[in-house]
C-alpha cells in the first residue's frame, strides 16, 4: 500500500514539475489564460451570441452599438454573434486538421524511421513531394477539385500538413533508435510493437505536441486565407477567414472598421498566443531539464 | 580455470565476418566496406568470462553486437545450444533472447528516460512470462537488491540516479531475463575509477551466484585482467591472441599483445625502465587492411613474408590453450621471446 501511494506520488510531482517549468513563461500562462477564454466563448456561442448569427435585421453596415456591440454587416446580421461562431468554426477547422495530420505524420515517421529500407525511401519521397509543391497552391488546387466546404477544407489541410510531423517524427526515430534502451528492447525480444508504442512514441510526443500547436496555428491561418479566397468555409456558415472576406472593398476597409478589425485582431491573438503556449510546451515536458 | 577438464562451450564462434557498407546510398550501390570483423574463429565456455581487448574500432564491439543477435554476421556462425543463431528467423530468435543479454557502456541511453524503473523492469518479464504479474512486485525488489540498490529506488526516473547507479540498473535489467550469458561492451569505461571496481565486483560476485558467463569487451586491461579467466587480444578485426588469463600475462606471444601491456602503466616503479615495445604510427584503416599479418606495418619484428602471409591462431606448444597469430616469434621459440 505504501509503495503505491509512493508511485502516485512520484507521477504526480512529475505533472508539478512540468507545471511549474510551464508556469515560468508568464506569456504563455497568459496566452494559455486567453485561449481557454476564447475556446470557452467559442464553445458556448449558441448560449452566449445575443443574436442568431444568421439572423438578417434592418440595421444595415450599422457602427458597434449598445444592441449591436460590434455593429452590424451589409446585410444587417449581428457582427459580435457572427465572430462568436466564427471563432467556433476556425478552431474547430485548425484543431481537426492539425490532429488529422498528426496523426498521418506519426505513423507514417514512426515505419520510416523504424523500418527504414526501401520502406523509408518510399515514405520519404512521398513526403518529399508533397513538400515541394507552393502549399497555398495544392491547398487551391485540392479545394478547387473537390467542393469547398467545412469538411472538406479539414481534411484538405490535414492531408497537407502531414509532412513536417512525419520528418519530425523519423528523425526522432532515427536518433532513438541508436540509444541504448531501444538496442536493450531488441536484445530483450520484445515485439516491434512494444519498441514502436511504449518505447519510441513517449520519447517523440513532446517535439511532435510542440510542432502540432505551430500546425494548429499555421492551420487556422490558412483556413482564413482559403475562405478569404472564397475556397473555404462556405457562407452563411461564419469563420474568421469569410468575415474577412467581407473587406475586400475599399470602402469597407477605410470606412467600417467594425466589419473586419475584431475577426483580424482574434486571428493574430490566436495564432500569436498557440505559439507561446507551444514554446513553453516544449520547455516544460523535457523531463531531463532542471527546476 | 582449475578445471580445464570439464570445459563446456556454450557458444561457439566460426569464422565470423562483419562489414559494413561506407558509401550507402538509397539506390543501395556502394563499393567500399569496412573490415569490422574479419574471420573470427573462439568458444565461450560455460561459466567463464572470456575478456576481448583491443583499441577503439578494432571491432570487438561489433563482435559483442553479433553474440547478442542485435546485428547479423556478413558470414559466419555462431553456434548456441546447437543451431546457429545468425541464422536464425525473428521467432526462432524470440525464443532464445532472454537468454543472451548485454550491458551496455552508456548507462545513460540504456534506460528509457521517460519510464520509471519499475517500468522498465517490469514490461521485458511480463511480456516473456518471466514472472507472474503478482509477484512482480517481489521480483523487482530482489533485482534491485541484487545489484545493491534499495527498493524504494523503483519509482525514480532514470535522470535521478548516479552513473554508477545507472550501470546497476543496466545490469539488473540484462539479468531480469534470467540470461546464460552476457555481453558487457565496456561496462565501466565510462565510469569513475572507485565506481569501476564496485561494479566490477558485483558482476563477479552476480556471475557466481547465478552461474553466469560473460563476454567481457574493454580497452583498458586492469579491468579485464580482474574479471577474466581467459582473453582474447584483438587487432584490426582479427584475433592475435587467446590464452588464459595468467598465461598471457606472464608470456605474452604476439608483438601487439606485449606492445599492448607496455603501454598500460606500472604501479611499480622498479619495473618502468624495462625495454618496451612502443608502436609508432596509426591504425590502419579498416576500409583497406594491410595484406598479409594486419599488424606487419606497426611491427618491430616484421620480417618480409609477414606482408604475403597471413598468419594463423595456432597453439604455441602442441596442445595448448594459449594461441597466437605470429609466426615470427613462435619460431624463434616461445621461452626466449
Amino acid at each position: 500500500m505504501n509503495q503505491n501511494t509512493d508511485a502516485s506520488d512520484n507521477k504526480n510531482s512529475n505533472i508539478k514539475m512540468i507545471i511549474k517549468r510551464f508556469r515560468k513563461h508568464k506569456l504563455a500562462v497568459v496566452s494559455l489564460y486567453f485561449l481557454v477564454i476564447i475556446s470557452i466563448l467559442a464553445i458556448l456561442a449558441p448560449l452566449i451570441a445575443p443574436y442568431d448569427p444568421d439572423e438578417v435585421s434592418m440595421a444595415f453596415s450599422r457602427p458597434p452599438s449598445k444592441e449591436h456591440w460590434l455593429g452590424t454587416d451589409q446585410i444587417g446580421r449581428d457582427m459580435f454573434s457572427r465572430l462568436l461562431y466564427a471563432t467556433r468554426v476556425s478552431l474547430f477547422v485548425g484543431f481537426a486538421a492539425t490532429i488529422i495530420s498528426s496523426i498521418i505524420g506519426v505513423i507514417l515517421g514512426l515505419i520510416a524511421g523504424y523500418f527504414g529500407g526501401i520502406v523509408d525511401i518510399i515514405i520519404m519521397r512521398i513526403t518529399d513531394t508533397i513538400m515541394s509543391f507552393p502549399y497555398i497552391l495544392l491547398v487551391l488546387v485540392a479545394a478547387a477539385i473537390f467542393e469547398p466546404g467545412l469538411w472538406n477544407i479539414i481534411i484538405i489541410l490535414g492531408l497537407v500538413d502531414w509532412p513536417g510531423a512525419a520528418r519530425l517524427v523519423r528523425g526522432n526515430v532515427l536518433s532513438l533508435r541508436e540509444t541504448n534502451f531501444i538496442k536493450g528492447d531488441v536484445v530483450a525480444g520484445m515485439p516491434n510493437r512494444y519498441i514502436l508504442f511504449s518505447e519510441i512514441l513517449p520519447n517523440t510526443i513532446g517535439p511532435v505536441l510542440v510542432y502540432a500547436t505551430s500546425v494548429f496555428a499555421i492551420s487556422i491561418l490558412d483556413e482564413a486565407a482559403l475562405s478569404f479566397l472564397g475556397m473555404g468555409v462556405q457562407p452563411p456558415t461564419a469563420s474568421l477567414g469569410n468575415i474577412l472576406n467581407g473587406a475586400e472593398s475599399i470602402t469597407i476597409l477605410t470606412g467600417k472598421f467594425w466589419l473586419w478589425i475584431p475577426a483580424g485582431v482574434l486571428i493574430i491573438l490566436l495564432v500569436v498566443s498557440i505559439n507561446f503556449v507551444g514554446d513553453a510546451l516544449r520547455d516544460a515536458i523535457d523531463p531531463s531539464a532542471k527546476e | 580455470m582449475s578445471n580445464k577438464e570439464n570445459r563446456r562451450p556454450l557458444m561457439k564462434v566460426e569464422g565470423l565476418k562483419k562489414y559494413y557498407p561506407t558509401k550507402g546510398s538509397d539506390l543501395g550501390s556502394y563499393k567500399e566496406v569496412v573490415h569490422a570483423v574479419d574471420g573470427v574463429d573462439f568458444e565461450i565456455y560455460e561459466g567463464e568470462t572470456l575478456g576481448i581487448v583491443g583499441e577503439s574500432g578494432c571491432g570487438k564491439s561489433t563482435i559483442g553486437r553479433q553474440l547478442v543477435a542485435l546485428e547479423k554476421p556478413t558470414e559466419g556462425k555462431i553456434i548456441y545450444q546447437g543451431a546457429d543463431i545468425s541464422s536464425m528467423s525473428i521467432r526462432q530468435l524470440r525464443k532464445i533472447r532472454t537468454q543472451l543479454q548485454m550491458v551496455f557502456q552508456d548507462s545513460t541511453s540504456s534506460l528509457n528516460p521517460r519510464k520509471q524503473i519499475y517500468d522498465i523492469l517490469a514490461a521485458p518479464m511480463l511480456y516473456h512470462g518471466i514472472v507472474k504479474r503478482e509477484d512482480l512486485d517481489n521480483e523487482i525488489n530482489k533485482l534491485l537488491n541484487m545489484v545493491g540498490l534499495p527498493k524504494t529506488m523503483k519509482y525514480r526516473y532514470p535522470h535521478e540516479f548516479s552513473g554508477g547507479q545507472r550501470q546497476r540498473l543496466g545490469i539488473a535489467k540484462a539479468l531480469s531475463l534470467k540470461p546464460r550469458l552476457v555481453v558487457c561492451d565496456e561496462p565501466v569505461s565510462a565510469l569513475d575509477v572507485s565506481v569501476q571496481a564496485q561494479i566490477l565486483n558485483l558482476l563477479k560476485q552476480l556471475q557466481e551466484e547465478l552461474k553466469l558467463t560473460y563476454v567481457f569487451i574493454a580497452h583498458g586491461l586492469g579491468a579485464v585482467r580482474y574479471v577474466s579467466n581467459r582473453i582474447a587480444i584483438m587487432y584490426l578485426g582479427k584475433f592475435v591472441e587467446i590464452a588464459d588469463t595468467n598465461d598471457i600475462f606472464i608470456n605474452p606471444i604476439h608483438p601487439y599483445t606485449r606492445a599492448l601491456f607496455d603501454a598500460s602503466p606500472l604501479a611499480d616503479p622498479q619495473l618502468r625502465g624495462r625495454k618496451r615495445i612502443v608502436l609508432k604510427g596509426e591504425i590502419p584503416s579498416a576500409v583497406n587492411p594491410p595484406r598479409g599479418c594486419r599488424f606487419h606495418t606497426r611491427c618491430p619484428h616484421a620480417i618480409e613474408s609477414c606482408s604475403i602471409l597471413e598468419p594463423k591462431l595456432l597453439p604455441i606448444k602442441p596442445g595448448s590453450s594459449h594461441k597466437a597469430a605470429c609466426p615470427v616469434v613462435l619460431d624463434k621459440g616461445v621461452e626466449n621471446a
